[in-house]
């Protein structure tokens, strides 16, 4: 029954998405639960550039200062979609939480970054 | 008139820049500790595990994320300091800013999902580019604030 209790990802706001029911956690275990089985690492990347109005906006933003807020709906967007993917591969594992979760970016070009995440999908109690 | 174009508008984007970046300052700083007391109610850590006494009932990743730009006026000061060396102390407090923002968005989206704490809170920043204006390199700084919201059985 415990097993019912697991947050569901779409409650949790921007991460995760539509039917999946995953608990995320970025500590090495989860508190008040215990591993059962290990299914390895699994990941999830995706790669995006802003669009033009965007960056022109930034731009201006530029003499003003502060958030550049389409950077970072931009940003936000594409973790979510690169932990939706993470979780994807860790469900097809037949887990039900993906522990220690780190993110990553790196610039692959000019304008171009790739979002990471990663994580190790277990099987929870 | 050539001279009006090459000195007058640096002139006018230095004002520019130092009265509406000064303004946008003095305004996120209200904000920001608004919102602080707001949430000082909940507990937030770096620890990588709760205390032994909380009975954690529910768990779930909750970040946020900032991109910040510095205006015309701080940038022109950092180029200046660059000289001499030293504190650049207008990009301090726009650093200061984003990752107060950034821990608040976290804390924001673990209050509304209903947790009473997060854990393991780790802090990370990245800079986003444009291809646009490759010249001055970095036009923004991401930080990115995460950690694990733990809903409890008792309050701790």
């Amino acid at each position: 029954m415990k097993l019912k209790r697991g947050l569901r990802v779409d409650d949790a706001g921007p991460v995760g998405g539509e039917g999946l029911r995953m608990i995320l956690s970025n500590t090495e275990e989860v508190p008040g639960r215990t591993i059962r089985e290990f299914y390895g690492v699994v990941t999830g990347s995706t790669v995006r550039s802003k669009h033009f109005g965007r960056d022109l906006m930034a731009g201006l933003k530029n003499i003003v200062g502060g958030e550049l807020k389409g950077y970072t709906e931009l940003l936000v967007e594409a973790r979510k979609e690169a932990t939706e993917r993470m979780v994807e591969q860790a469900k097809s594992l037949g887990a039900n939480a993906v522990v220690n979760i780190r993110f990553a970016t790196s610039s692959v070009a000019q304008g171009a970054a790739e979002l990471f995440a990663y994580g190790t999908a277990v099987r929870v109690d | 008139m050539d001279g009006l174009f090459e000195f007058g508008v640096p002139a006018l984007l230095l004002v520019i820049g130092y009265f509406a970046g000064t303004m946008a300052e003095q305004t996120h700083y209200k904000e920001i500790r608004v919102r602080e007391l707001r949430l000082r109610r909940m507990p937030t850590t770096n620890l990588r595990r709760p205390p032994p006494h909380w009975r954690v009932r529910e768990v779930a990743l909750v970040t946020g994320c900032t991109v910040i730009s510095v205006d015309y006026f701080k940038r022109f000061l950092a180029q200046l300091r660059g000289f001499v060396g030293g504190r650049v102390r207008s990009y301090e407090s726009l650093l200061d800013r984003a990752r107060r923002e950034s821990v608040l968005r976290m804390k924001e989206e673990a209050a509304q999902g209903g947790f009473d704490a997060v854990i393991n809170v780790r802090l990370e920043s990245s800079n986003v580019s444009s291809p646009l204006r490759r010249r001055n390199g970095t036009t923004g700084v991401e930080i990115i604030a995460f950690g694990t919201a733990v809903k409890l059985a008792r309050q701790p």
